[in-house]
């Protein structure tokens, strides 16, 4: 099972599109997976015939578990021959378990998602310091994303994963033994039942007879452990401004039909939020920012998640740089976004690398929310529903369009005062929205 | 209430050595320095300048232009009951000298199982950047860093040189004293009137951080802080800077320390790679930090030529610069 994003820890066999005996090209779709983000086709990684089905369509299986066994064709096999020790001209077995230190050819697709450009380190080389800590907390290294030069795992990742699996206290003495040979647990240790919090069973929690049980699926216990680690392990605070958004409504009437015209896609009000969001963001960098380790990690780029109801779930895709687009740019990219979301046609990269997440509550006609915190990220931004209420405006009472906009943000990165200037930062920017500000 | 305080005044490295020493020379009257041209000239670099006049021309002594002969006096001296301040005019001199230090005077307390010491301080001006040439610009501390019973000091500024020759001067062994002569006028800093000592063989972290350790000494120092001051503003990466101060016996306490912090480390120095110093620390840290070590142990000093090239551009080839520090520690710290 291939790695198919950071913090995926699983992923669930879809549909095999080749049987037993059938014969597969190399880079041909062999099998579809479903894991809590995307689904995604698995190209072969050589050509050859399907020996065996080692896990069945619809079971759940930790990333790094085979999931079948190839026969490759000898010529093509020379290459990819690390990965079973097999040598010579006989057909022989390419196990399709892409994650592991010496299967470097079939891991290069998930891995190259994970590390970015570059020529990567080959996996399973990292420093003494790594290798100690990876000990100390029982930490698979192969699962860790690395963002060092060409990949590398360094310190930082393998603390920003344990942080983020909540392993926060070493679970047992370094492991490191005398020849300096590392014994970290294998990858099953790793799944989502040891890595997500305990699940208290409250009492009256079981079943009844009468009651319908239904299984999670992958979304929903994706959803539900990153929430409630979010809601365990961040101290969330909430703050909420009010702001007077009628030019921002006059103007999306005026121009919204001659854009869509021009565009072909709608002219919403969230390109608008997310351009004073991003605006906001380079003014108060600290909430484009992690809690890391006692560190507050201060991101450069800014790249804002965008949170897409669906039917049976939510999915957050991501804007990329953000803060280069101009409001038509933002409007395309997010009809891009939205569209493939509903369609579940994200990839993985569409999904990950977020550093600050906008929600548009306002959809479903929410007037104020209280948003959870998708960690690593320091704070969520919510544009609630536009209302025509009465307003003071000086010694007068007027109808003004009001939006209420809520804002969560981890308090151990930082405190009320600026998390306040922030959005009252939001707040001048939407309201300084005129009938000359350029769509382009 | 507390009365206003004096400020404390901004001098040269070159004026705190000279407070230094005549203040020694004030305290002890078995002080008292001997090189070419120390006396009616005040030494080359006038690092001496006026000691004549105050102390006479018996404790401030001319003497023949043979090194051998300067330090082997010393020597003799000291183990008369005195405390000779030997001053070699450039470092680059001091070879004739190598029989008397590292024969004798690095020798003496073990060959006499402890019953003598050899109490005398060599200072030697030392380093490159000045114009001084293949003669004029050696750094040598190498050299004598593979001698027990020798101690090494080479300060980068004034207060730490005050502090720490007038430690040197009352070290009961033999104690090297490295002098960079660029820093010589073109490094300030705060130098207190009243006598204090700084410990021979303590680092000082001269700037905190936690991304990586920069280890160095001398002039480098300076190049150091101010390309991890830039790093900092351009990159929001906190390098930690560590002067040695004292090269022989090495501070293993805080660089490990640093080293265990961070897991990064460089190593900077003026003298050329092989063999130098920074090889030792590298060692130390290999033996006995490598499993905090999150990258490889770089090191950042001059090609293995001779230093120093007479040609400008050449010697400015070789000679470390801010931009060399900043590049290496900001590619280490994204390794």
């Amino acid at each position: 099972m291939p790695q198919l994003g950071e913090s995926v820890v699983e992923g669930t066999i879809g549909t095999w599109l080749k049987a037993v005996g059938d014969r597969v090209e190399k880079y041909e779709p062999l099998v579809e997976v479903v894991t809590d983000k995307v689904n995604t086709e698995i190209p072969s990684p050589v050509s050859g015939v399907v020996q065996a089905i080692l896990v069945e369509a619809g079971t759940t299986v930790p990333v790094g578990t085979p999931i079948a066994v190839l026969a490759a064709d000898a010529e093509d096999g020379g290459e990819h021959a690390s990965g079973t020790g097999k040598t010579g001209g006989a057909p022989f077995a390419a196990v399709l378990a892409p994650t592991g230190d010496g299967s470097g050819a079939t891991a290069r697709p998930a891995a190259a998602s994970v590390a970015g450009a570059g020529a990567p380190l080959p996996r399973g080389v990292y420093s003494p310091l790594v290798r100690r800590l990876a000990a100390e907390y029982g930490v698979d290294l192969r699962q860790v994303p690395g963002t060092g030069a060409g990949g590398r795992v360094t310190k930082r990742d393998v603390l920003a994963f344990v942080e983020g699996q909540g392993l926060s206290v070493p679970p047992g003495k370094p492991a490191v033994t005398a020849s300096g040979v590392v014994t970290a647990p294998l990858a099953p240790s790793m799944g989502p039942a040891a890595a997500a919090p305990d699940p208290r069973a409250f009492p009256g929690a079981a079943a009844g007879l009468d009651d319908l049980v239904i299984p999670a699926d992958p979304m929903r216990r994706a959803i539900a452990q990153r929430m409630s680690q979010s809601k365990q392990t961040v101290p969330h605070a909430w703050t909420m401004v009010e702001v007077d958004v009628t030019p921002l409504v006059a103007l999306r009437e005026r121009a919204k039909e001659d854009f869509h015209r021009r565009e072909g896609v709608s002219l919403t009000y969230v390109p608008f939020f997310i351009k004073a969001v991003v605006e906001s963001l380079k003014e108060f960098p600290h909430l484009n920012a992690s809690w890391q380790d006692d560190r507050i990690v201060v991101k450069k780029r800014i790249h804002i998640g965008v949170a897409v109801g669906l039917e049976d779930g939510l999915v957050v895709p991501v804007i990329r740089d953000a803060d280069r687009l101009s409001i038509s740019g933002l409007a395309r990219s997010l009809a891009d976004l939205v569209g493939r979301a509903r369609a579940g046609k994200l990839t993985v990269d569409d999904v990950q690398g977020a550093t600050f997440t906008v929600n548009n509550t306002g959809a479903f006609g929410s007037v104020a929310s209280y948003p959870i915190i998708s960690p690593p990220q320091a704070a969520i931004i919510t544009m609630e529903a536009i209302v025509r209420r009465p307003v003071v405006i000086g010694d007068a009472i007027g109808i003004r369009c009001m939006m209420n906009v809520c804002l969560s943000f981890d308090h151990r990165v930082t405190d009320g005062l600026y998390a306040g200037r922030f959005l009252q930062s939001v707040k001048r920017r939407l309201e300084a929205i005129g009938p000359d500000t350029p769509l382009y | 209430m507390r009365e206003a305080e004096t400020p404390v005044a901004i001098k040269t490295l070159l004026e705190a050595i000279r407070d230094a020493l005549a203040e020694e020379m004030r305290r002890d009257e078995r002080v008292f320095v001997l090189g070419e041209d120390v006396g009616r000239r005040g030494g080359v670099f006038r690092v001496t300048q006026g000691l004549i006049d105050e102390f006479g021309p018996a404790r401030v002594l001319d003497t023949p232009l043979a090194e051998s002969l300067i330090v082997g006096a010393a020597i003799g001296a000291a183990a008369y009951g005195l405390r000779p301040v030997a001053e070699i005019q450039f470092a680059d001199f001091i070879h004739p000298a190598m029989d008397q230090i590292i024969n004798e005077a690095a020798k003496i307390r073990y060959r006499s199982n402890g019953a003598w010491g050899c109490p005398i301080v060599v200072r030697a001006p030392y380093g490159g950047g000045v114009h001084g040439a293949l003669y004029h610009s050696q750094s040598v501390e190498a050299l004598f860093y593979h001698v027990p019973g020798l101690k090494i000091v080479a300060p980068a500024t004034p207060y730490d040189a005050k502090g720490l020759l007038k430690a040197a001067i009352r070290d009961p062994d033999p104690v090297l004293f490295f002098e960079h002569k660029k820093a010589y006028r073109s490094v300030r800093g705060e130098v207190p009137d009243e006598d204090y000592v700084l410990p021979i063989g303590k680092a000082d972290v001269k700037r905190a951080g936690e991304h990586l350790t920069v280890i160095t000494y001398g002039y480098n120092v300076h190049l150091c802080l101010e390309a991890a001051e830039r790093l900092s503003r351009e990159e929001g990466i906190e390098a930690e800077v560590i002067d040695l101060r004292t090269l022989l016996p090495i501070d293993r306490e805080t660089i490990l320390a640093s080293a265990k912090k961070t897991g990064r480390v460089m190593i900077s120095h003026e003298d050329t790679k092989t063999g130098g110093i920074g090889a030792e620390l590298a060692a130390i840290i290999a033996e006995e930090a490598l499993f905090y070590l999150d990258a490889p142990i770089v090191r950042v000093a001059p090609p293995d030529v001779h230093p120093m090239p007479f040609n400008g551009r050449l010697e400015a080839a070789f000679m470390p610069t801010v931009e060399q520090q900043y590049t290496a520690m900001r590619d280490l710290a994204r390794l």
